[in-house]
């Protein structure tokens, strides 16, 4: 059997994708169980009984909305940032050549080639050596660094396949640098941002790692949830919080898609 | 300024327009002229973000790894030392370094093991609505949420939860038993054992590594495998010498991130597995409750050295151009 277009793929190969599949979709979709179950003292499978009244809980709990609106504020701030350094750098780097090139985009995807703990840890460092303490800021200051390369791929993608003739025209047609930013770059480009901000706005939300080494007492939602993992004491909420989680972090993500689907790669290079 | 502003209309046909008004204009075409102060202008800010935030603070976590810890007082000795680097290589810190690359090297291997076959089905035979389907189906667990997933798993994997049910519905537990009564791998239960973190890490990662690999595939012209079968090769043949190595480069771009992500993470093995410490959770202890930045600095060094050959070697081989 050749591994052509109109040969059908063989059986042992489509059960292993779709085992494949399975494999990452169904501990997501278990989660959707839990948030309903009744018991509330261990991970009992199967459920004894199914309920809603975890969400009304999960609703009156301050401590759940005070870790959202954190990390709501902090991905809010980071993706602005990240979409301004971003799209400086990708305009940069694919509109000329010049010396240093490949080290500023080896400096851009640096934060999230290196393992998290390293930006967490030298953050964490730095603000001791320099007595910073503890803030929202703080958080933002690690969060909008490795979510410049999510902004960063969106934009170089779009960039590259953008002519440069578009922008001769309009400044041959007598528009100024900025009127050319605003009337001819800015719609052509305008989707990939879009799409790279919510996914670094997704990156940010979910981010710990380093939100571990850079909020201090802070809660953020993953930070609220990771005590909750370490230390059980509300599982019944933490199930309701994660699939609300899911279902939030799910939106974004398929926004980005159909935002950028003909053609681009959405951050293919991962997070 | 409109766009008509700026539009010499009543001007008679000349090449040179007349000089644009206003300071946004005059500064357009200043940029315009020098177009290396406009280049600079562009990357002043991401470079300095970057420059000073990040690399800035790498470096002082580079210079406090040749620091050292009075083992008395626990103050910070700031003289430049490499005993830091000595205390790296006691066996119990060995012990750390070598279980974390196992580890890294076991998971990088079986997620790709996995992630082929769906790679190879979604470049090869799914097209129109299953394509983004297929697409859709990688990218949603790639980037839900990281602690959901691992939560997920402490779900799945604890003693009264859905897989030890499975195992005694199916009448496997001794199955299950006898793999937990091994040594090393094994443990009281899946949730306290190095096996489920292996298995949390491969799910964990495993979009990281299909990705990059049907990339890889997806480039590989369907006139090759042709060409290949119409000169006798058996499907097994053009399978081994002509689409493996053109997806290899594929392969080794997603390793890199499997094998770096699983050397850095600290909250996996922390939540599901045993008591014996990854390289993460040494520099988080180290650098927490002990106090011993430079010890903790040196330990994130190794990853950063191990990364740096792994990526040299990755170049080597082609991988950069599969991402």
């Amino acid at each position: 059997m050749r591994s052509d277009r109109s040969s059908p793929a063989p059986l042992a190969l489509k059960i292993a994708a779709a085992a494949g599949l399975l494999f990452l979709h169904l501990p997501i979709l278990l989660i959707f169980v839990y948030a309903f179950t009744t018991e509330e003292k261990s991970y009992q499978w199967p459920p004894p009984g199914f309920t809603t009244q975890w969400f009304a809980v999960t609703w009156s709990r301050p401590d759940v909305w005070q870790a959202l609106w954190l990390s709501v504020k902090v991905a809010a701030i980071s993706t602005a940032i990240a979409i301004i350094l971003g799209t400086l750098c990708a305009a940069a780097v694919s509109r000329t050549k010049f010396f240093g090139r490949e080290a500023i985009s080896l400096l851009v995807i640096l934060p999230i080639a290196l393992p998290g703990i390293i930006t967490g840890i030298s953050l964490r460092s730095a603000f001791s050596l320099m007595e910073i303490p503890f803030s929202t800021w703080t958080i933002v200051l690690g969060h909008a660094t490795f979510c410049v390369v999510v902004v960063y791929n969106n934009a170089v993608a779009r960039f590259r396949r953008t002519s440069g003739s578009m922008i001769e025209a309009s400044m041959d047609l007598g528009a100024d640098g900025f009127q050319t930013f605003r009337y001819v770059v800015l719609p052509n480009i305008g989707t990939a941002l879009l799409a790279g901000g919510m996914l670094a706005f997704a990156l940010s939300f979910d981010e710990v790692i380093v939100t571990t080494f850079t909020a201090g007492q802070q809660q953020t939602l993953p930070i609220w949830m990771l005590e909750e993992l370490v230390r059980p004491r509300q599982r019944p909420v933490t199930n309701v919080v994660a699939m609300v989680v899911v279902l939030v972090t799910a939106l974004p993500i398929l926004l980005a898609y159909y935002l950028t689907r003909d053609g681009d790669q959405v951050a293919g290079a991962g997070k | 300024m409109s766009l008509d502003a700026a539009l010499p209309a009543a001007q008679p046909a000349s090449a040179i327009l007349p000089r644009r008004g206003g300071t946004a204009g005059a500064l357009s075409d200043v940029l315009w002229r020098n177009p290396r102060s406009l280049l600079m202008l562009m990357l002043a800010p991401p470079l300095l973000w970057l420059g000073i935030v990040y690399l800035g603070s790498l470096f002082a976590l580079l210079l406090q790894s040749f620091f050292s810890i009075d083992e008395f007082s626990g103050m910070i000795d700031r003289q430049f030392t490499l005993k830091t680097y000595g205390e790296l290589l006691l066996p119990s810190n060995l012990d750390i370094i070598l279980r974390t690359v196992t580890m890294a090297a076991l998971v990088t291997l079986a997620s790709a093991v996995i992630a082929f076959p769906i790679a190879y089905y979604a470049a090869r035979y799914a097209r129109g609505t299953w394509k983004a389907l297929f697409y859709l189906g990688i990218m949603l667990p790639l980037w839900s949420s990281y602690l959901v997933k691992v939560y997920a798993w402490k779900l799945i994997l604890a003693k009264e939860g859905i897989l030890n049910w499975l195992f005694t519905k199916l009448h496997l537990t001794w199955l299950l038993d006898a793999w937990l009564a091994l040594p090393t791998v094994g443990g009281n239960s899946l949730s306290v054992s190095a096996t489920g973190t292996f298995i949390v890490f491969v799910y964990v990662w495993l979009p990281f590594m299909i990705l990059p690999v049907q990339a890889a595939l997806e480039r590989v012209p369907v006139s090759l495998t042709e060409a290949s079968s119409d000169l006798g090769a058996s499907p097994g043949q053009t399978f081994r010498n002509v689409i493996f190595p053109l997806a290899l480069p594929g392969i080794v771009a997603g390793s890199i991130f499997t094998f770096s992500l699983t050397l850095g993470d600290y909250i996996i093995p922390q939540i599901i597995g045993t008591s014996r410490l990854f390289i993460g959770q040494a520099v988080y202890a180290h650098q927490g409750t002990a106090g011993n930045i430079p010890l903790a600095a040196a330990f994130t060094v190794v990853p950063v050295v191990i990364m740096g050959f792994y990526l040299w070697g990755a170049k080597r081989l082609g991988a950069f151009d599969a991402l």
